[in-house]
Parts: structure tokens; sequence; C-alpha cells
């Protein structure tokens, strides 16, 4: 399957024979061969990828001028945002593609979910995709709390103290995160060098994550393998080219937050100095954890709370085994569109209900939500794997409409062989 | 130093910053007003920021540092090196330790940041009734609403405060009191219930009180704020510790702008705005160069996609 690199240039050639790195990247970003049908809703891999650059680059750039001490954290941001040369742009942009990096991960997974990405022989795939999303959770959280706002310091208070909840060795996990009896000068410390190490980790699972993509091939909306190279298109113009002009668009509407309302994804709170002795009114998390937020609040039990959140992303490790229908796409399955649609309503409802008050109405919501969340995945999908009735699936790819003769094979075999 | 810090906490929560907790649930939203530099071509009107520096200077300063901004930052005011330099000169910092070891008083230059009105936050809360001024550097970023809020609140006190505005606090604090009632009743009522039941084995028991109807709230008393507060339309709780600060002519503005409450206001916020986001403008001007690039390049970028494709499709 490996095709070594045709080139005529003798250093690269003796390069090659020694290590093979520039076969391996031709083989995966330009002849790789992909799926000709796939939608817009797959640019969003790539553009995580693209989010995860600029976090990274921006980031190192900010840790430069960052001091990760409870006496300057905060005044050090606010010299990046003052008196470093375009301090306030790399800033705004780690802040703001931060946000932008959870809203392209998200669609990726609404993606998979609407598709059946994660069904065999994808399930490894998937997984690592879930550990990605993990890490960046981790890897966010502690990000907040660097500037050593109120928010920043009340949050990480808030989280932290979750860990309490284990039986028996709680408070002394705490203690032991802390590195102290409260969130203080060692947890800023620890937090700041795990928030500098915890990308490259991502990068780590990227790398994996890419590796079992391209085990199968990625998959497409009508969620049939393809047949033959009439079904493939090489990545390189093709999906280079498209995902070029995905992150254009993307670039648009992340400008328009970066450059003309940079703090709106923030909390203004963010903006006073970290107060061990003022609590703020509402501690509210980032936007992209009140879904999570929601459901460890709707549990009236701290232990049981914390179980059901973390549950609540541990579930999709099992998500490929929970959903028994052999059908992948939603396309050709009537019944689990709606419960998608239904599922990812859900999901925005609790996060409304993440940053209201825990009380009356949005309480009721969230317990309600909560519930659908997992009855979703435990009940819905695995009976629906055995009760619905799917509608045919196209013979290929190349080939969607069911009408037969085999016309259009010949004419799209074409691309693959510009390659 | 632990003693210190706790007698500091005990003040502050007791006094000012108790009274905005308590109630910092609600807040009425202020309304937003147009500035200079509002939507995506706005930019600061120096003018009115140095009007701003006068208001500031003349009559918050007093109180509030404003300790992120050192006097070069007001060359983007408008001002030139040698106004800067003079603006500096008019205060004095410390400085030191000279070559005698001796720490010794000198006039500021631009490089000196705006000089604290007070040594330290303990200092401060002596001062001021138990409550410490917030720094007002960031302010305009760290509340709800910024720079309108900030107008709102200076406009807002019980002698300057709209009619309407009064009554629809009035209104929703009323609403908010038969809601806590109706509430305390219905928990009175259980526990009533179960005491009667209790009682006639145990006639030990403490008879649970009724709650009392705390009544509507008809005026700024009926709220029921503590002596220390002024009533502020807008300030979450409705409880502020700063009196009115700002009252017609407080300041003599040089280029003949009338110095009314709302104007001085209006200038206020805005230069505490520009305090908290001085990049505003050049952050802008930059957006709009970034976003038709994107727009074009994002264009040409769909052209290439097209023409790739065409064979495709």
């Amino acid at each position: 399957m490996s095709e070594p690199l045709k080139t005529n240039n003798p250093v690269i050639k003796w390069v090659e024979h020694r290590l093979p790195v520039l076969s391996f990247l031709n083989e995966t970003l330009v002849v790789y061969p992909a799926p000709r049908n796939l939608s817009y809703w797959w640019n969003f891999g790539s553009l995580a990828g693209f989010a995860l650059v600029v976090m990274i680059i921006t980031g190192i750039v900010l840790a430069m001028q960052y001091t990760a001490h409870v006496d300057y954290a905060f005044l050090s941001v606010e010299r990046i945002m003052r008196d470093v040369n375009g301090g306030w742009l790399i800033r705004y942009i780690h802040m703001n593609m931060a946000s932008f990096f959870f809203i392209v991960v998200f669609i990726h997974m609404f993606r998979g979910l609407y598709y059946g990405s994660y069904k065999a022989p994808r399930e490894i795939l998937w997984m690592l995709g879930v550990v990605i999303l993990l890490l960046m959770m981790a890897t966010a959280f502690m990000g907040y709390v660097l500037p050593w706002g109120q928010m920043s310091f009340w949050g990480a208070t808030v989280i932290t103290n979750l860990f309490s909840a284990i039986p028996v060795f709680g408070e002394d996990i705490v203690v032991w995160l802390w590195g102290g009896f409260s969130v203080d000068n060692p947890t800023l410390n620890r937090f700041f060098a795990l928030h500098y190490l915890l990308p490259f980790v991502i990068v780590g699972a990227v790398v994996l994550h890419l590796w079992a993509l391209h085990r199968f091939g990625s998959g497409n909306p009508l969620g049939i393998e393809a047949n033959g190279p009439q079904d493939k298109i090489p990545f390189h113009p093709y999906y280079t080219v498209k995902d070029a002009f995905g992150v254009g668009v993307f670039l648009i509407a992340f400008c328009a937050f970066v450059f003309f309302a940079p703090n709106f994804l923030g909390h203004p709170d963010n903006y006073i100095p970290a107060n061990p002795l003022v609590t703020p009114a509402h501690i509210v998390p980032e936007w992209y954890f009140l879904p999570f937020y929601a459901i460890l609040r709707s549990v009236p039990d701290k232990l049981l709370g914390v179980v059901a959140m973390f549950a609540s992303i541990g579930i999709l490790f099992i998500l490929p085994w929970l959903d028994r229908s052999p059908v992948r796409s939603a396309k050709f399955r009537p019944v689990y569109k709606w419960f998608f649609w239904l599922f990812f309503a859900n999901c925005i409802l609790l996060g409304w209900v993440g940053q209201e008050a825990a009380e009356g109405l949005p309480l009721i919501l969230g317990r309600l939500a909560t519930a659908w969340y997992f009855i979703h995945f435990l009940v819905v999908l695995p009976l629906l794997g055995v009760m619905e009735r799917p509608k045919p699936l196209p013979v290929s790819i190349s080939e969607p409409v069911l009408s037969g003769g085999g016309g259009l094979a010949a004419a799209a075999a074409k691309p693959m062989e510009k390659a | 130093m632990k003693k210190f810090v706790l007698t500091a906490a005990a003040a502050a929560v007791t006094l000012g910053v108790g009274l905005g907790a308590a109630n910092a649930a609600e807040a009425l939203k202020a309304p937003s007003k147009t500035w200079s530099f509002s939507g995506v071509f706005g930019t600061y009107d120096q003018a009115q920021l140095q009007r701003g520096y006068q208001v500031y200077k003349q009559v918050c300063a007093s109180c509030h540092g404003m300790d992120l901004i050192a006097f070069r930052n007001l060359a983007e005011l408008g001002y030139n090196e040698d106004e800067v330099k003079a603006i500096a000169a008019e205060y004095e910092v410390t400085d030191g330790p000279n070559e005698d070891g001796d720490m010794f008083e000198r006039p500021a230059r631009p490089s000196d940041y705006f000089p604290s009105p007070f040594p330290n936050a303990q200092a401060a809360a002596v001062s001021n009734g138990g409550s410490v001024p917030p720094d007002l550097s960031l302010v305009a970023k760290a509340r709800v609403g910024g720079p309108d809020y900030l107008y709102a609140l200076l406009t807002s006190y019980e002698d300057d405060v709209s009619e309407e505005v009064l009554q629809s606090i009035f209104e929703t604090e009323t609403h908010k009191r038969e809601v806590q009632y109706a509430a305390d009743l219905e928990a009175y009522n259980v526990r009533k219930a179960a005491y009667d039941e209790q009682v006639k084995s145990d006639p030990s028991l403490k008879e649970p009180t009724r709650p009392e109807d705390p009544g509507p709230v008809e005026s700024v008393e009926d709220l029921g704020l503590p002596d220390t507060a002024n009533f502020n339309a807008y300030f979450p709780g409705y409880g502020i510790a700063m009196a009115s600060p700002l009252f017609e002519d407080a300041v003599e503005y040089s280029d003949g702008t009338p110095a009314t409450l709302s104007n001085m206001s209006a200038d206020v916020s805005a230069f505490m705005m520009w305090a908290a986001e001085p990049s505003m403008d050049e952050r802008k001007q930059m957006g709009i160069k970034v976003i038709l690039f994107l727009l074009v390049f994002t264009g040409i970028l769909y052209a290439a996609k097209r023409k790739c494709w065409a064979d495709v499709h």
C-alpha cells in the first residue's frame, strides 16, 4: 500500500532511503484517497487541527510574557494587553480561539453522531476523539485559571472541589491537587505547567486519531464504504482546496469576534483580580462547559452529580456498542434522524440551564434534560438498532441513486487517475 | 499579616461588598447608549476622553485609583509630549532609595503610573466608611453593560433617577417580596401543622412564628437599605456605598461643554472605557482590513475550489 515518492532530487532520494518521512507525508496529506462525496460537515476535522495549531503558536508567544504567580499573573496579562507590541491581538486570538476550537469540535462530534462515524471499523478512531475532547477540557479549564481573575480563581475552586466528593480520599486528593489548603500559588504554577504540556499530548492524540482515520479512510454522508477507485478522489488538490476555503470562512467568523467583540464570550468578572475573600454572585464556567455543568448540578447528591458529569462524556466511549444499527448514516435511518435532532436540542437546553441559577424552572428542565441525555444513549439507541427499519442503502458512492445502470462509474473513475 | 487580612476581610464583607453580594442576583439592565466608539466603525472621541480625564482627575481620583494607567498613556488622549510632562509634574511620587539609602519625593514623570489615593486597601476602607473604592483601570470591562452601566450608575442616584425607573424597581421588589412571603407562609403552614400534631404529645414544643407580611415597596425607604448605603437604581441590590459623586458644574470644562450631570457621566464613562481597552481604535481599524482581506481571499479560494471540483461534480 505504501507508494514511494516519485522524485529526481538526489538529496530527497538520499533522505527518503533512510527515513521515508516525505513518502509518509505525501501519502497522508497528498495522495490519501478520500470519498468523493464528503460534504462541508467534513471540514471540521481539519478546522480543529487548524485551531490547535493557532492555540499552540499564540500560547507559546503568550507564555514568553506571562508570569505564573498569584501576585503578578493578572498584571502580567494586563501588561500583555497594554504594553507588549501586538499583545492584545495575540491574547484575544488565544482567548477566542479556545471558544472556537470547542465550537468546531462540537460540530465535528455531532457530525460523527449524525452520520454514524463511530461504527465498526472506526470505533478506536471515535474513542481517540473522545480522549482529545477530555484533554481539551482539562487544558481549557487550566488555561482559564491563568489570568487569575475572579472567575479564574472561583472556577478553579469549584471544579477542584468536585474531587472532594470521592469517598474516603476525597479531601486528601483535593489538597494534593491544590498543593496546599486552598487554590493558591502552587495551584497556579502547576496549572500553568500542565496548560503548557497538555496541548502537546493533544497533538500526540491527534496523530493517533489520524493514524486510525487513515486505516479505513474517512466515512461519508452515505455511510457506505467506498467500493473502488471510482468512489474516491485524492486528498490533494480536492480536499486541500476545500479545507482551505473552509478555513477562510471560519476565519471571517472568528475575526468578527476577535476584532469587534473580543470579550463577548468571556465573563466580566474575570477583569477583576482574584480575591479569595469575595465570592462572585454567580460562579459560571466558560460556555463550552455549561451542558456538563448543568448535568453536575441536576443531581442532588454531590458524588452522584460528579459521576453523572463524567459519565456524560464517558458514555461516548461505549457509544459504538450502544448503537446496534448496522446502518451508519442518519440519511437512511428515518427514526434515528428525529432522535438525533432531539438529542441536539437537548444539549442546547442543557447549555442554557447551565448558565441559570439552579432553582425553579431551570432546575426542573435540567433534570429532565439530564435524564434524556442518558436515556438517548442507554435506551433509545439500543432499541432503535432493533426496531427501526432503515431505508434501502445505495449500491455505491458513485451511483447513490438506486436506479441501477453503471454509466456514472466509468466517468467518475477519472479523478483518481489524476493522482 | 494574617490578622491584617482577616480584619480587612471582615470589614469588606460586613460593609460595602456585603451590600452588593446579598442581592447581587438582581439588577436593572442598563439601557444601551450610543457612544462615539459604538459599532464596527466607532472610535474614541479624544475631546470627550480629555473631558472624562478631567472629571476623573478632579472628582473620582480622590478615592479611586487607576493603577494600570501611566501618564505616558495620556498621549493617546491627544495631549502632546510637553502637556503629558506637565500633567505628570503636578504629582509627587516616592522614589529611591538614593545614594544615602533614603526614599525621596520627586515630581512624577510620564513613565510613572497614576498615584493611588490611598496607601493600601485598609486606609481606603477607613476613609470610606468601610468600603474599598474599586480601582477604575478595568471597571468598564469588569461590569456587565460596561460603559452603559457606568453611565446609568452615575446618573441614577435617588435625586436624579426618573420616576418610571423608580416605579419599575418598586414593582419588581414588591413582586419579589410577595413571592418570598407566599413561600415563607407555605413553609410556615407546614411547620404549624406538624407542630399542632406534635404539641399534643409534647407540650414543651415552641410554636413556630408566623412570617410577617412585608407589604409593598412604595418608596426608597421601603427597600430597607443599610444606613451606610445610598440608593442607586442600577447598582446590584440598589445600595451603593459611594455617595452621589457628580453634580451640575462639578467641574469646569475648558472647551465650553456644559458640565451637566449627563455630560460629565458620559465623558468619564468613555474615559474609563478607554482606560480598560486602550487598543480599541487600533483593533477595530485592523479588524476592518482583516475582514475585507479575508472576504476577498476566501472568495478566491471558493473560485479555486469550484474550478478544481468541476470535473468531479
